[in-house]
């Protein structure tokens, strides 16, 4: 399922037949908003009418030790995040 | 605790710490032993048994110096397990967050602490808070306090069970699309959902940005607002935060009832509500009007379909907030992966559970290029339409008023295969989400033995208002 590659998830070909139809009906459920009058309206993403909220640019220490930052991630190397090869 | 074995009210708790009447430490034990008393509700993921000893130790020895606990002294809670917090894990009941230990606590906790209230124990929720009913939780479900048989409602569940349940005297929730007011509603807690971005998300395991909020569950309004006024207000490390009421929550308006006009929402009284419901809500607004409310009604036509809306704009923006779960930063990996693109999805495929899936993949299409217009920017655009017809609506009225759900708490297991039909217990609390302003549950009474919620919303910042009706309103419920 192209899905669940765009999505990054490994799914197991039962999963998919499980999804397959659980998603079909909930895409058709949302199909009701198809025929709602929208005309003149914009998109709301912000619901309280705040726009840009800015401050100065300084460092602030707000007491995260660095280590403790990474302190969750499974595999470290010369306090580098490690991962996989990236580039062939 | 009281005759009834339920704890006192947060003021008295603080007051009879601060004199020493009451130990911290006493308090804790208690909570402590009660949470193991009850385990069979399975509403408990850890408990931070060793800080809240140690806190409550460092509490009662300032008491004996004389110098200042701050107002929520030795008041015991528990977090929803999606606050970032010391003393314990931090998991948002998922297997990709097992093992994970907070580095710093959320805002919400660090100013409950600075006023003296002390976190015994995390929460069980759905996992990543996705989902209606905690049998969505990657290690167990937890069961109604009031039926064993039936769910406490999702995704705070854990937090209302654990309030019914009398393991401690609040508990924090989140809520996104209902998640507080869902399982107030089926446990008979009271659950509130300020108006977005009062109280601070920073450190919450973000689900979707535009609709999450943070709130108290609480056996009383007045509990619940001694627990507002010490989490609300700006937050430099979450920029969506609005200024805090300058009177602040506590000291709640009263006799605010008389003369207030109260909006009924006609699309909530209407087909689809189980009839013991109706009895209930039907009985508070006689009651309501007892107390010479003004009752009318409402309509806002597009709240049938807010849901629909609801369920494009919230996987959208949690399957971008997952997307940070790439098995690279959080503890569950997949070290055996052939290569980069491989560690990704295995971690993914693996580490999600079947509801996060879903909802990623269901975000993931609807963000995808060939239909973003046509699902992401339509439901943003009707998204206005919505918050059109409740500023409409609150020309009119003061408040306006409804179930909180179309039925009480259903059975374990009832809409397990069912995804669409589980969605559809949120039905009368994402619209607040999607509007942005706050509101209310109320246990308002029961039917077949089950609690019933009475919800009641009010315009934007006008949560001290909407707590102060919410008293006069529970009050005249209890008489």
């Amino acid at each position: 399922m192209k899905l669940a590659r765009l999505a990054r998830l490994d799914l197991t070909d039962a999963e998919i037949e499980k999804y397959r139809a659980e998603l079909s009906s909930i895409l058709q459920y949302v199909e009701q908003l198809q025929p709602v009058d929208i005309t003149d309206l914009k998109p709301t993403n912000q619901v309280t009418g705040l726009t840009n909220v800015m401050r100065d640019d300084e460092i602030h220490d707000y007491g995260y030790a660095p280590d403790d930052l990474f302190g969750n991630v499974p595999a470290m190397q010369d306090r580098q995040v490690k991962v996989r090869r990236m580039i062939g | 605790m009281d005759d009834a074995n339920h704890w006192l009210p947060i003021a008295e708790i603080s007051r009879k710490v601060q004199t020493g009447e009451l130990k911290a430490l006493d308090l804790v034990e208690q909570a402590l032993s009660t949470i193991e008393a009850k385990k069979e509700y399975s509403a408990i993921i850890a408990t931070a048994a060793e800080r809240a000893r140690q806190r409550a130790a460092d509490i009662d020895a300032a008491v004996a110096k004389g110098e200042p606990v701050g107002k929520l002294a030795g008041v015991l809670f528990i977090a929803k397990d999606n606050f970032l917090a010391f003393g314990a894990e931090t998991t948002a009941a998922s297997n990709m967050l097992r093992g994970f230990h907070a580095p710093y606590q959320a805002t919400a906790i660090e100013r409950l602490e600075r006023e003296g209230a002390i976190c015994v124990a995390k929460a069980n929720l759905d996992a990543f808070a996705h989902g209606s009913s905690t049998e969505n939780s990657d290690f167990f479900t937890t069961k109604n306090p009031v039926d064993a048989t039936r769910v406490p409602g999702g995704s705070s569940g854990g937090s209302a069970a654990a309030v019914m349940l009398d393991m401690a005297p609040f508990a924090l929730g989140t809520d996104t699309g209902g998640s507080i007011r869902l399982p107030a509603s089926y446990c008979g807690a009271v659950g509130y959902k300020p108006t977005y971005g009062l109280v601070s998300r920073s450190g919450v395991v973000a689900m979707a940005s535009s609709t999450d909020t943070i709130g108290p569950l609480t056996r009383s309004v007045e509990d619940t607002a001694a627990v507002l006024d010490a989490m609300a207000g700006r937050d430099e490390l979450d920029s969506t935060t609005i200024e805090r009421d300058q009177a602040g929550y506590r000291d709640l308006p009263t006799a605010q009832l008389r003369g207030k006009r109260i909006g009924v929402i006609s699309e909530y009284m209407g087909e689809g509500l189980e009839p013991g419901v109706r009895s209930v809500i039907e009985t508070a607004i006689e009651k309501l009007k007892e107390a010479d409310a003004e009752i009318e009604t409402v309509s806002l036509p597009s709240l049938p379909v807010a849901l629909a809306v609801y369920y494009i704009i919230v996987p959208a923006e949690l399957s971008s907030n997952l997307a940070r779960h790439d098995g690279q930063r959080y503890p569950f990996s997949n070290p055996e992966a052939k290569d980069l693109d491989a560690s990704y999805s295995g971690a993914r495929g693996h580490g999600f559970g079947a509801e996060a899936k879903r909802r990623i993949m269901i975000g993931t299409y609807v963000l995808s290029s060939g239909y973003y217009d046509a699902y992401y920017k339509r439901a943003q655009t009707v998204r206005t339409k919505l918050i059109k017809e409740f500023d409409a609506a609150f020309q009119g009225v003061d408040y306006l008023l409804g179930p909180t759900a179309p039925s009480m708490a259903f059975k374990i297991g009832e809409n397990a295969d069912n995804p669409l039909q589980m969605y559809l217990a949120d039905i009368m609390t994402v619209a607040v989400n999607l509007v942005g302003v706050p509101a209310i549950s109320i246990p308002a009474g029961t039917s077949e033995g089950l609690p019933v919620g009475l919800q009641l919303m009010a315009p934007q910042r006008a949560d001290r208002a909407l707590l102060g009706i919410a008293k006069e309103t529970e009050e005249l419920l209890h008489a």
